[in-house]
């Protein structure tokens, strides 16, 4: 292995041992195929969909009725931590991931990822992260559980849970760092000739911007658990106040990398969308520019906000109104996007094809989750529901109807792209409005549940709160369940299906559409010129 | 308007190697774990994890400089290596910055709020200064001095930031033996301020009771310097490979990308410091 | 029916499954708003709250009106051609300036109520309420009232949330000991907590504030009317987070002078003579007593604890071992674990029976015993 193989395979193709790459697993293990790790990163958090659903249902399980049934207080909190933490840097963050390496290389005529061997060990480090988090459930005391959030002094009772999940954090870091290092750098270096910045798909801009989001905060993430990790073990004490650190000193740390966090999850779905509603529209995006102002102005401002998590820690009230303020301000780039969209939709000719319907489910709902955070944002009226339900009514308005929906959108759009094959558009559209109905009759019940006054991370209620409960218990079965359909369509798509022309959406713009679908395992060797 | 050599780019092939990386953090991870938690067989696990890591990095890099040697990186591939590495230190940036927030938090937030009129319930003596170690800390401690070996410290790692620049003027006035003794004289300065900073740890412990565990000027004063040193050891383990390198006659006065991003990464090192020096140290 | 006539009934029928299950939220008066205000803050948070309600219903209803008029009367049909515009200047700015306005209309308000919220001065009564894992203590250390204290734990009998017994009316929300305040003073609460971070809510005065170890936080209000109001924890602190309430009952001014005379007297009732000398027995009664009220959400009723979390008692190596170390871990707690340093929240004599308690309970049998005077040697 050491020994390198070095031909040079003249100029025409420029990857190394080109044509006679390993089969089977190997193959998966060794690639440095930017569609091969794409499609890695997708099965792996669908997987991780599935595994972080599961405990969902569980925890809503417990909360079909007052009292205790299934599990015991220390394992729901458990199924809490895991949950959120499975959800955020499993499920999402590497949906998106996936998206990126299928589709960037594409989109800006580039042949490859720009760093492939660096590609798959971004994605190869994922596995032993899930590994770590999911076996510190059977270790002795259990997998942590102070929430995603990980507050200390909580965090430095518990058992090798918490190191197991701060390592694996650490690992995580890693990956979506040289993640999205390889993905700004394919996006300076390596776009066609003629592909200027302001000509890229918006898709790719949402990315530039998402990836440096990441490489900017994921290593705050790395300092919070690390000093963590010390306060647990080697006696220091950032976190306590007899050493004159602060537990509230955490949380500043963990929001000012949490809060872009949450952009992370929803921005690269914000360029998915644009590009969905663009092509069933028939219609160029409205506002391409202003488009990619509004995103930069998210991710910069969003690192201008994070205390509004904070708000009742006992900040002084200047603070308070400066985060209030800031956080208030990023409605409006946000509704850029959303006003930019309904723009778009304007007098163009539309089609409902289940991307399209997932995409105006997500401007529908989001913009749902928009506005609660902005009641939010309110101090006096965040004092009320912080720690409720309604926070994490409006936490899964945005990542579920937000970021989920636009993944399933993305997913649908491209699937003819990469399996070369329609899916089911019938049971696609099923999808949608089972999906859509059973989510806000899980979700939209919550926001009365917080503003009653349910604190969250409860695994037992008052009785009044008895009633929403149960709808939003059995929503959330009936959106699990609907998950199945997507599943059973993917893989009915990838087997067979009617075939799918190198450009099956009448309306799609972009130099994806010009390679056959499904795309060649090698595309763009040749640059194309775009004028 | 492309030429076909523009739009060349390579593209690795299969390569296990990424595998065995992610093996060797898992392993690591579980190690540490155990040894955190003394249960099992923590350290055996973490240095098998290490070892695997060192040889991946071995096998990965030799594997890349024999493609460099071979003439696959092109200027395009150049241009990349150029932003990898740079928003690479960028992160780098951040993870300090973690750091320095918490002693800045610390420092003007969290301790002069302990000694509010307020918090006067819960620690009823406690004077806001700085250096500190909490108001529930007892005991006697020193905190560092800036201008002994600190100063000298900081000294060493302006020197060896000249010495790598005039090593890089060898390198591309082709002046082979300033290469040489350029980077010879950095590894040496490197080495020196390591080995000080291993004196003034043992030197703080033992006489200054300054650990750890004091407090929050222990906490940060730790890690900040700690994580310094740890950087300070990979730059100069990386500027050994690169002194090795140029002895076997890599390098050329027009291509030498490796070279220059040790040199950038030993640079971010010293700027850290300096930054350590004002705000650990002096201030 | 033709496709898109399809679509429209399945529309159509979507939105009438939304309208329906509000209409029955509505009609079984399942509660969809705040709790009945109890201060002037809390209602001013309502009104905000309300008036933030309709800004966005309006804002909501305006930008899916277009929306969907577009999704209905710009669908592909034949001959149908999409416009090609793209950008227009105009519009841009306009949608930029307004809601950048409406915001600025909305926070108006907000920054009056806040100043006001965070305005803890003159207050008549100051409370000082830590949070325990899981339970609250209360302090009452300025204004009528000074010097009482007391624990706050939750009084729903186990049974009912294990099932086996119905729940009853305030299942979850009662507690032991109330906090008394008298109506319309303004009460100053300074929150701390010994082991983790706490919450103190209480969502009919609008009050909601973190009680952070080792520091201390404050929050006020003034109920204007009298009734016990319940609120919870609201922050995850451990296992029994969900499980330890807080409740306030607002009392007139004579009624609160009243409960102050009797608190303080029952007070003096049961302060422990300090040179008095404890027989086995009354240490095990005692012990007991405050084991159930201190000791058992994690080493539990039978001693056997949830291990590997929390250690058993019943013959572990602690109790069972010499009476010194097992002293000092229950003073001093264990740092790094959820053993927390007891010797701050339970007296001499509270610790000296409880200590004999372990050591002669369940399996135990020791046979020795702590005398408060011990606890007071051993306390640094
Ligand atoms: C994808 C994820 C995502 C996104 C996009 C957002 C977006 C926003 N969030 Fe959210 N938020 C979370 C995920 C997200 N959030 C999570 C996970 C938590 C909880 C974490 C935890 O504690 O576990 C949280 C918590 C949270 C809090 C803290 C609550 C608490 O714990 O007390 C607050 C408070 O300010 C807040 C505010 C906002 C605001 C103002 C936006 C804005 O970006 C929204 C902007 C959008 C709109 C406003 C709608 C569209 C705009 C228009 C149509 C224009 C016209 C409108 C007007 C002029 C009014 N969020
Ligand atoms: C993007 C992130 C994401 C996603 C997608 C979800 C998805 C879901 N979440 Fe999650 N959630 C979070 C992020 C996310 N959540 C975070 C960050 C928290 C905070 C954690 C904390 O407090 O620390 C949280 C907390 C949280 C809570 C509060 C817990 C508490 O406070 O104690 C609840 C409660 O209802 C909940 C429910 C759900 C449900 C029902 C889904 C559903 O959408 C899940 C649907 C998916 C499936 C169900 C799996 C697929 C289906 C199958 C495997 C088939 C089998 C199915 C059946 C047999 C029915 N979530
Ligand atoms: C919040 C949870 C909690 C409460 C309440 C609690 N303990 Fe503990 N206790 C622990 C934990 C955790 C440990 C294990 C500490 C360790 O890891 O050594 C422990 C250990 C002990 C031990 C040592 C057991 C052994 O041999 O390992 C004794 C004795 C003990 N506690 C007594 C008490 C007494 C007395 C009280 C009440 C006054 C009490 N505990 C209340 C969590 C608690
Ligand atoms: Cu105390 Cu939650
Ligand atoms: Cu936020």
């Amino acid at each position: 292995m050491n020994t390198a193989t070095t031909t040079v395979n003249g100029h025409s193709a420029g990857h190394e041992g080109h044509g006679h790459h390993p089969a089977g697993l190997m193959r998966w293990i060794t690639t440095t195929n930017h569609k091969d790790i794409g499609s890695m990163y997708l099965w792996f958090s669908f997987a991780m969909f599935l595994v972080g659903g599961c405990m969902a249902l569980t925890i809503r399980s417990e909360l079909f009725q007052p009292g205790l049934q299934l599990v015991r207080p220390e394992f729901f909190n458990q199924l809490t931590t895991l949950h959120g933490l499975i959800m955020v840097f499993g499920a999402i963050m590497p949906a998106f991931v996936g998206f990126a390496n299928w589709m960037l290389p594409l989109q800006i005529g580039a042949s490859d990822m720009a760093f492939g061997r660096m590609n798959n060990l971004s994605f190869w480090l994922l596995p032993p992260a899930a590994l770590l988090l999911v076996t510190s459930m059977f270790v002795p005391g259990g997998a942590a559980a102070a929430g995603w959030t990980l507050y200390p002094p909580l965090t430095i009772q518990q058992g090798m849970g918490m190191d197991m999940a701060i390592f694996a954090l650490h690992i995580l870091g890693f990956s979506s760092i040289m993640g999205s290092i390889n993905i700004i750098t394919t996006i300076f270096n390596l776009r066609a000739p003629g592909m200027t910045l302001m000509k890229m798909p918006l898709f790719c801009w949402t990315w530039l911007v998402t990836a440096f989001l990441v490489i900017a905060v994921m290593p705050v993430l790395a300092g919070a658990v690390t000093m963590t990790l010390t306060d647990r073990h080697f006696g220091t004490s950032f976190f306590s106040a007899a050493g004159g650190g602060d537990p509230v000193l955490f949380q500043h740390i963990f929001w000012f990398f949490g809060h872009p966090e949450v952009y992370i999850v929803i921005i690269p779905g914000f360029g998915v969308v644009s590009q969905v509603i663009s092509t069933f529209s028939r219609k160029p995006l409205f506002g391409y520019a202003s488009m990619v102002y509004a995103v930069a102005a998210i991710g910069i401002l969003s690192f201008t906000v994070w205390a509004h998590h904070m708000y009742t820690v006992g900040m002084p009230v200047t603070a308070q109104l400066y985060f209030m303020y800031a956080t208030m301000f990023i409605a409006v780039p946000t509704g850029v996007k959303i006003f930019n969209w309904t723009a778009t939709m304007w007098r163009g000719s539309l089609s409902f094809e289940t991307p399209m319907l997932f995409a105006i489910g997500f401007i529908f709902l989001f913009t749902v989750g928009g506005f609660s955070g902005l009641v939010l944002a309110m101090v006096v009226v965040d004092v009320q529901m912080q720690d409720t339900y309604y926070v994490v009514a409006h936490f899964h308005y945005t990542m579920v109807a937000g970021a989920l929906f636009s993944a399933f959108a993305g997913a649908y759009y491209w699937l003819p792209k990469w399996t070369g094959h329609m899916y089911n558009e019938k049971l696609g559209q099923v999808h949608f409005w089972l999906s859509f109905i059973f989510f806000n009759m899980t979700f939209f019940v919550q926001h009365f549940l917080g503003i009653a006054g349910m604190p969250r991370r409860i695994p037992d209620y008052a009785l009044q709160f008895t009633d929403f409960n149960q709808i939003s218990t059995i929503g959330a079965f009936g959106f699990g369940l609907s998950q199945l359909l997507f599943l059973y369509n993917i893989i009915t798509c990838i087997k067979g299906g009617p075939k799918a022309p190198a450009k099956p959406w009448e309306g799609a713009e972009g130099l994806e559409w010009d390679v056959p679908s499904p795309a060649p395992y090698h595309t763009w060797e040749v640059q194309p010129v775009v004028k | 308007m492309s030429t076909h050599e523009e739009s060349y780019y390579y593209v690795p092939g299969p390569s296990a190697w990424p595998l065995v990386g992610s093996f060797a953090l898992l392993l690591m991870a579980a190690g540490s774990v155990m040894l955190m938690n003394k249960v099992g067989v923590g350290m055996p696990t973490l240095l098998a994890g290490l070892a695997v890591l060192l040889y991946m990095m071995y096998g990965w890099f030799s594997k890349v400089i024999a493609e460099s040697r071979a003439g696959e990186y092109n200027k395009r591939v150049d241009v990349s290596f150029r932003w990898g590495m740079g928003w690479f230190i960028f992160s780098e940036v951040m993870f300090f910055a973690a750091f320095f927030g918490a002693l800045f938090y610390i420092r003007v937030i969290s301790i002069p709020d302990l000694s509010s009129i307020d918090n006067a319930l819960i620690w009823p003596d406690f004077k806001s200064v700085w250096p500190s170690a909490g108001p529930g800390f007892k005991g006697e401690w020193d905190p560092m001095a800036p201008w002994g070996l600190p100063a000298i410290n900081t000294l060493l790692l302006l020197a060896s930031g000249a010495t790598l620049t005039w090593a890089h003027w060898g390198l591309m006035a082709n002046k082979r033996t300033q290469l040489a003794v350029g980077l010879f004289l950095t590894v040496l300065l490197g080495a020196i301020f390591m080995g000080l900073q291993v004196y003034e740890y043992s030197h703080a412990y033992q006489e200054m009771n300054l650990k750890l565990s004091t407090g929050g000027y222990g906490s940060t004063f730790y890690l900040l310097t700690g994580f310094h040193g740890f950087h300070v050891t990979l730059g100069v383990l990386m500027l050994m490979v690169i002194l090795f390198r140029s002895l076997k006659g890599d390098f050329t006065p027009k291509h030498h990308f490796a070279f220059e991003a040790v040199a950038w990464y030993w640079h971010f090192v010293d700027v850290v410091w300096l930054f350590l020096f004002v705000v650990v140290y002096w201030l | 029916m033709t496709r898109a006539a399809q679509r429209v009934s399945l529309l159509r029928l979507a939105g009438g499954v939304v309208l329906t299950m509000l209409a029955q939220a509505v009609n079984a008066a399942y509660q969809v708003n705040f709790q009945e205000p109890a201060t002037k803050i809390a209602q001013a948070v309502y009104d905000l709250h309300m008036m933030m309600m309709y800004i966005c219903g309006v804002i909501f209803v305006g930008v899916f009106g277009v929306m969907f008029y577009a999704i209905v009367k710009h669908r592909k049909a034949p001959g149908r051609v999409a416009a090609t515009f793209h950008e227009n200047t105009t519009v841009e700015i306009l949608w930029t300036v307004i809601p950048t306005i409406i915001l600025l209309v909305m926070v108006w308000p907000v920054t009056k109520t806040l100043i006001s919220m965070r305005d803890a001065t003159g207050a008549d009564i100051t409370i000082k309420a830590t949070g325990y894992q899981w339970k609250w203590g209360y302090d009452y250390i300025k204004g009528e009232g000074e010097g009482i204290k007391f624990k706050s734990t939750l009084s729903t009998p186990r049974e009912q949330i294990d099932g086996k017994a119905p729940k009853g009316e305030n299942y979850l929300l009662e507690v032991d000991n109330h906090v008394v305040v008298p109506v319309g003073k303004k009460i100053r609460i300074l929150t701390t907590a010994e082991d983790v971070i706490h919450a103190w809510y209480m969502p009919a005065f609008a009050v909601k504030q973190d009680a952070v170890p080792g520091f201390i936080r404050d929050a006020s209000f003034r109920a204007d009317r009298e009734g016990t109001f319940r609120g919870q924890c609201a922050e995850l602190c451990g296992k029994d987070h969900g499980f330890m309430p807080i409740v306030v009952d607002v009392v007139s001014a004579e009624k609160y002078s009243a409960w102050v005379a009797e608190q303080k007297t029952k007070m003096a009732a049961v302060a422990d003579d300090p040179a008095k000398v404890w027989t086995l027995d009354e240490l095990k009664t005692r012990g007991e007593s405050v084991y159930a009220q201190n000791c058992s959400a994690c080493h539990q009723p039978t001693g056997k604890g949830l291990p590997p979390a929390f250690p058993a008692v019943d013959g572990s190596k602690i109790a069972t071992g010499p009476k010194g170390d097992h002293l000092n871990l229950v003073l001093n707690g264990k740092a790094g674990t959820a053993m927390a340093a007891f010797g701050k929240q339970l007296s001499d004599a509270e610790i000296a029976a409880v200590v004999t308690y372990q050591r002669n309970a369940w399996s135990n049998k020791m046979g020795d015993m702590v005398q408060p005077s011990e606890v007071k040697a051993s306390r640094k």
